[in-house]
């Protein structure tokens, strides 16, 4: 930071009139209306609360994180959470590296195609996830089903045998553009130099992959993680249209159990208890994002 | 980006499939909406048909479709401009007239976007209920106004940020105060940065379905809500919920298409460029 320095623009920093009214309201409607309902959360989340019983209220202590933490459903909910972003991440992080691969070359409607490949992202969760599940994945009628006895095979019911398997498919579907385009960006910024060079030393088009075109892409990959992990901890539309976290738990994640537990059991408790969970969970991935981003913010100065 | 040999069409034809496998689920939906019921429920699946208008036209037709997508409109556009006018004069002071706090209050911004939304649904649900805001449009609408506060502010920044400060200067000499520079300086040679701003914050909150499905019913159901009535019984009306499925995401699609670079500089805060 401290080299990059002499570089800073003359941005007029020191006679700057006060700015305060310019920036404050939109940082008082931010903390009006993510701060002061977090902290909210947390008070919640000491309370006993149901709004079926709105009389029976008071301080409980961590009863609440207790009740929560020695209830298997909150680890079949957070297992079921890591397993679906997990998956989802491997799944659009390949294919959209090798989607990215392909993308990068010049050929003839090379951009028509790739408006092709990233619509899904445009897509409303809603509807993606109704159209797979009744128009290809439909046990009798789907898609795939029809595909699958037209080969002589046994038609799948997708959801019910492979819930989890299924909401995989179905959100990696939407997020392989999103991994596919932040990709092809990052490669787009690799020096052709770098890649002539390779070739003129004999490389071949996996060794050309392997030892330039992934290392440049580490940085790019992980805020392709990163950011995938944020959003995809908070999966909702795509659970709740499809298999409303079911058969039994198995699609259950910490956003809808939290979901279930204070719109269902109207539990505002618990439900709280679980909220201040996940924002922990989402704190963690995001410390890493916002250091990483803050870097370039001191980068870009230059 | 030129490259001189010829591309592989081998990959060339990987990459079409690619593109035809990814958009194909769309494709189905979109043909699926010019059928009819029964072409559309069939074994095997009819891939050359008639293509009638009878089934977009029931959609419509269908319960208070216009007013949802009126709901959607109001969500969206109107979110965006609010958060327009919230996020210009922010992003100005900052790009313009940075403190020792700016980076800090930028980190500070994306980080509310890093909160997950079950983290506050429960408090802000319960203030709904007790304001009596619950499915109402424009209470939903200060919602999305929040959530993409933070997507728009960064976008407008990274662009103020190439804007020569000599500019801002310039007119400060002629005597102008800040809130002259902010409208006749700097709006005039914004229209790019606001218009990929408001792309992106249109489409997500057009998108945008844990919120609406909480906090709005009959009354405030933007599209999001209205399609996902389609989960229970009535998703076997593939014909309908095609149609009426095809209808909601049309718009945004194409802003989409048209958005594709703003997208990565708004959705990663600048991380990749």
């Amino acid at each position: 930071m401290t080299t990059n320095l002499p570089r800073t623009p003359a941005r007029p920093k020191a006679r700057g009139p006060n700015t305060l009214w310019l920036l404050g309201p939109a940082l008082l409607v931010l903390i009006v209306w993510t701060q002061i309902p977090f902290l909210l959360s947390i008070y919640y989340s000491f309370q006993r609360y149901n709004l079926l019983y709105p009389n029976r209220r008071g301080f409980v202590g961590f009863n609440n994180f207790v009740s929560l933490l020695t209830d298997p459903i909150f680890w079949t909910s957070l297992w079921n959470t890591l397993v679906l972003v997990g998956s989802v991440l491997a799944v659009t992080v390949i294919i959209g590296l090798f989607l990215a691969v392909l993308f990068y070359q010049e050929f003839p409607g090379r951009a028509l195609a790739r408006t092709l490949v990233i619509s899904p992202f445009f897509v409303m969760p809603v509807v993606s996830a109704l159209v797979w599940k009744n128009m290809l994945m439909h046990p009798v009628f789907g898609l795939f089903a029809w595909i699958a006895t037209s080969f002589g095979l046994k038609p799948v019911d997708w959801l019910a045998q492979f819930p989890m398997g299924s909401i995989i498919t179905i959100v990696s579907w939407q997020w392989i553009p999103f991994a596919m385009l932040l990709t092809l960006t990052g490669l787009q910024s690799l020096s052709k130099e770098q890649l002539e060079a390779a070739k003129i030393d004999g490389a071949n088009a996996w060794q050309e992959f392997r030892f330039i075109i992934v290392p440049h892409l580490a940085q790019t990959l992980s805020v392709v993680i990163m950011l995938e992990t944020i959003f995809l901890l908070t999966i909702f539309a795509e659970i709740y249209a499809t298999t409303s976290g079911g058969p039994g738990l198995s699609t259950t994640t910490l956003p809808y159990l939290i979901y279930l537990k204070g719109f269902t059991d109207t539990n505002i408790g618990i439900a709280s208890a679980g909220a201040v969970f996940a924002v922990i969970l989402a704190n963690i991935v995001a410390t890493f994002v916002l250091r990483l981003i803050g870097r370039n913010l001191q980068g870009s100065r230059t | 980006m030129t490259t001189s040999k010829r591309p592989r069409w081998e990959l060339t034809v990987l990459a079409y499939i690619a593109a035809f496998l990814m958009f194909f689920p769309i494709l189905w939906m979109f043909l699926t909406g010019f059928k009819t019921e029964a072409d559309a429920f069939v074994l095997p699946p009819k891939f050359f048909f008639t293509p009638t208008l009878e089934s977009i036209h029931a959609a419509l037709s269908r319960s208070d479709y216009g007013g949802h997508f009126m709901n959607s409109v109001i969500s969206a556009v109107g979110s965006t401009l609010l958060a327009l006018i919230l996020s210009i004069p922010a992003a100005f002071s900052m790009a313009f007239y940075p403190t020792k706090r700016t980076n800090g209050t930028l980190l500070w911004i994306i980080s509310t976007k890093m909160m997950p939304p079950v983290g506050v649904i429960i408090p802000v649900y319960l203030i709904f209920l007790r304001l009596h805001w619950l499915d109402n449009i424009w209470a939903l609408m200060l919602m999305y106004t929040v959530m993409n506060m933070p997507v728009v502010i960064w976008t407008l920044y990274a662009y103020f940020r190439d804007i020569p400060a000599e500019m801002m200067e310039a007119a400060r000499v002629d005597g102008a105060n800040t809130f002259q520079e902010l409208v006749n300086v700097l709006l005039p040679v914004s229209g790019p940065a606001i218009a990929s701003a408001a792309l992106l914050s249109i489409i997500l909150a057009w998108n945008e379905a844990f919120w609406s499905l909480n906090l709005t019913s009959a009354h405030a159901a933007p599209l999001s809500v209205y399609v996902s009535s389609f989960k229970t019984a009535e998703g076997l009306y593939w014909a309908k919920m095609s149609a009426a499925s095809m209808i909601a995401i049309l718009p945004v699609m194409v802003m989409g298409w048209l958005a594709q670079r703003q997208l990565v500089r708004g959705l990663t805060f600048g991380a990749i460029k």
